[in-house]
């Protein structure tokens, strides 16, 4: 007996992700049988009858991607207080959310955000340029969730990376076909629960280990458990300056710069196709906005921790590394190594890693994936939390590639194929379309995560900026000005968007001749452009606007109708 | 029935709540947390400087509570105004 509790404590960690990872995603899957998608209606919006709270567990597991999950805290390590950018950008987006668009949207009641565009600017071309934008921000968002399964498999199972993407390919599709919204839903309620949990334990653990505060929140503004009274804060800033790195509280970014990121990324958030359409399931308008308050405090609890686990993972990691001897490491660094993610180029022979800001010295590169999926090692923590981050990281990107690839294959078979193409296509065959357009959609996605076209990373961020400059506006004005019409609209999508994708991949890429960061327009960065881009879009719309026809009566009744809450019908397709 | 309801009030009131909240949601983040960051950091809370604080935690939980006030105020709005359902 005693041997066997022994055993079970020492378990390997590649055992432990076996076993966590094989019991979620049997729940996944069972939970996916279960809630099959019987009609359109259902494979579209759930058959909107979804409870707030359930709307608010899957809408926070569809937002919190691999980059929340993953990234997220690593980044922030890294970048110290420019790091809020992402707290404040991708949380502030849900006030906008549930305030400007939510309610109206739900409202409205429709399938898609195409079919908002389509429906309230009356016209077919509204509705193309609006399938046109959700399959960029879509696909530019979802080709980074593919890369990070593939990851997660590859470091915690040691399977080949490409093997990992396919693996992930095949859950994803086992049930976004099969249950459509649906099956999706359900499956995220329970990922959200997977995540959260996986999430929270270490940053828990390490708190109290660190600080002897349970609480990570206030932990890492507490000070250090070691009886020195000094803040934990206070620390990190000094290690920081000894090493030649910005104070970790001051950051390093232009003012401007900083407020262009934060407000691209708050109104690229609510400008989601993905996010959106979550609104769409749930039975009433007062339903829809306290769904997104739920949503938003189940994502603050992960976003107002991630801040202090960066700090616990930075002052860990640089007391570990710095000026010690390379042959001293302990085990996990030898393990990430092989992957590429963390590396030692012993610049001047002495056998001792310096870690220090000036490139020409500096010995160590580490990635920022590696914060959180290395930090419970790093704290030495048992195997099974170890285990369980692996298994909450796939849960994070799982949920969110799913809720993606149901907006693709609905623009595809709804807005293309059921409004624009074959308006007499029967239920029956829509819902084979459906599942159809989301077979290919998880292909692609595979396709993408296995052959990255190198600037995945950067394109995720970005897929923010493309959203804010297509989509806000359009629903924006659609809601709150009545006279706006589709020729405004439809100007004003294309020159957004289409400016953002002339800056990102001039700065980004290198089209166009290219540039350096001296060449940025008023100094701004290509994750911040969006809000110049959006800005130009509303310019244009109002401008056309003003030079063409008022919208027709019908449609101006309609934008007063979707401004009172009460009667708001279930979804439906006309 | 529907002559006795009052749409433009309503909508009055509502963008009135919005903008009100708007305000306030524009204040924490962009306010306290970066324009007015490096005043504010001159204050200390425990181990946090205050504007470092507000970009990292304090305007996070100042927008859950903004969305819950709004909520509750477009309920009340939707009594009053005989839209709740």
């Amino acid at each position: 007996m005693m041997n066997n509790l022994f055993l079970i404590a020492g378990m390997e960690v590649q055992t432990w992700t076996y076993i966590l990872v094989g019991i979620t995603f049997a729940i996944y899957i069972g939970i996916a049988i279960w809630s099959r998608a019987g009609s359109t209606k259902e494979f579209y919006v759930a058959g909107g009858g979804v409870s707030p709270l359930a709307n608010g567990m899957a809408t926070a597991a569809d937002w919190m991607s691999a980059a929340s999950f993953i990234s997220m805290a690593g980044i922030i390590s890294f970048a110290g207080y420019d790091g809020a950018v992402y707290l404040m950008g991708w949380t502030g987006g849900y006030v906008l959310l549930a305030l400007l668009l939510a309610p109206y949207l739900r409202k409205f009641g429709k399938f898609t955000v195409p079919d908002f565009i389509g429906d309230r600017y009356y016209s077919n071309t509204a509705r193309l340029v609006g399938v046109i934008c959700a399959l960029i921000v879509s696909f530019t968002y979802v080709a980074g969730q593919m890369r990070g399964v593939g990851l997660v498999f590859s470091r915690f199972l040691e399977v080949d990376i490409n093997t990992g993407v396919i693996i992930g390919m095949i859950i994803v599709l086992f049930y976004a076909v099969l249950g459509g919204m649906k099956g999706i839903t359900y499956t995220q309620v329970a990922q959200y629960c997977v995540l959260i949990f996986a999430f929270m334990v270490p940053a828990i653990f390490i708190s109290i280990q660190m600080t002897g505060n349970p609480i990570p929140q206030l932990g890492f503004g507490s000070t250090l458990s070691d009886g020195s009274g000094t803040y934990l804060l206070d620390k990190l800033d000094g290690l920081s300056t000894d090493l030649g790195f910005n104070e970790y509280t001051e950051g390093s970014k232009t003012t401007l710069d900083i407020f262009a990121i934060t407000l691209a990324l708050m109104v690229g958030t609510a400008g989601l196709p993905h996010v959106i359409v979550r609104f769409f399931t749930v039975k009433r308008v007062k339903d829809a906005r306290k769904s997104a308050g739920l949503a938003l405090l189940l994502i603050v609890i992960l976003y107002s921790t991630a801040p202090a686990v960066s700090v616990f993972a930075r002052t860990n990691m640089i007391e570990t590394v710095s000026n010690q001897p390379y042959t001293a490491m302990p085990e996990w660094f030898k393990k990430w190594e092989t992957t590429g993610l963390i590396s030692f180029t012993d610049k001047n022979n002495d056998g001792i890693i310096q870690y220090v800001a000036d490139e020409s010295k500096n010995e160590l590169i580490v990635d920022n994936d590696i914060m959180v999926l290395a930090n419970p090692e790093i704290a030495k923590l048992p195997n099974w939390v170890i285990a369980l981050v692996a298994a909450g990281a796939l849960a994070a990107a799982l949920s969110t590639a799913a809720g993606l690839l149901l907006v693709i294959s609905s623009s595809v078979s709804h807005d293309l194929i059921k409004k624009m193409i074959n308006p007499k296509i029967t239920e029956k065959g829509e819902l084979i379309a459906a599942r159809l357009s989301a077979v290919v959609a998880v292909c692609v996605a595979g396709y993408f995560g296995i052959n990255p076209p190198g600037f995945v990373a950067a394109t995720v961020a970005l897929a923010f900026g493309l959203a804010a400059a297509s989509f806000f506006p359009a629903i924006i004005l659609g809601i709150f000005y009545k006279k706006m019409n589709k020729e405004g609209a439809v100007a004003g999508m294309i020159v957004g968007i289409t400016t953002m994708l002339f800056y990102m991949t001039k700065f980004k890429f290198g089209w166009f001749g290219g540039g350096e960061k001296a060449d940025w327009w008023f100094g701004i960065s290509p994750e911040g452009f969006g809000t110049i881009a959006m800005l130009l879009n509303f310019i244009v719309s109002v401008t056309i606007m003003k030079f063409t026809k008022v919208p027709p009566k019908e449609v101006q009744d309609l934008v007063e109708n979707i401004r009172i809450p009460s009667g708001a019908n279930e979804a439906v397709s006309h | 029935m529907k002559s006795k309801k009052d749409p433009k009030g309503y909508w009055r009131a509502n963008i009135k709540y919005v903008l009100i909240l708007l305000a306030i949601w524009f204040t924490v983040s962009y306010g306290a947390g970066i324009i007015f960051k490096d005043e504010l950091n001159t204050i200390k809370i425990g181990g946090f400087k205050l504007g470092f604080w507000f970009a990292q935690q304090g305007s996070m939980y100042v927008f859950v509570i903004l969305i819950f006030v709004y909520v509750k105020l477009m309920n009340n709005l939707d009594k009053k105004f005989g839209y709740d359902e």
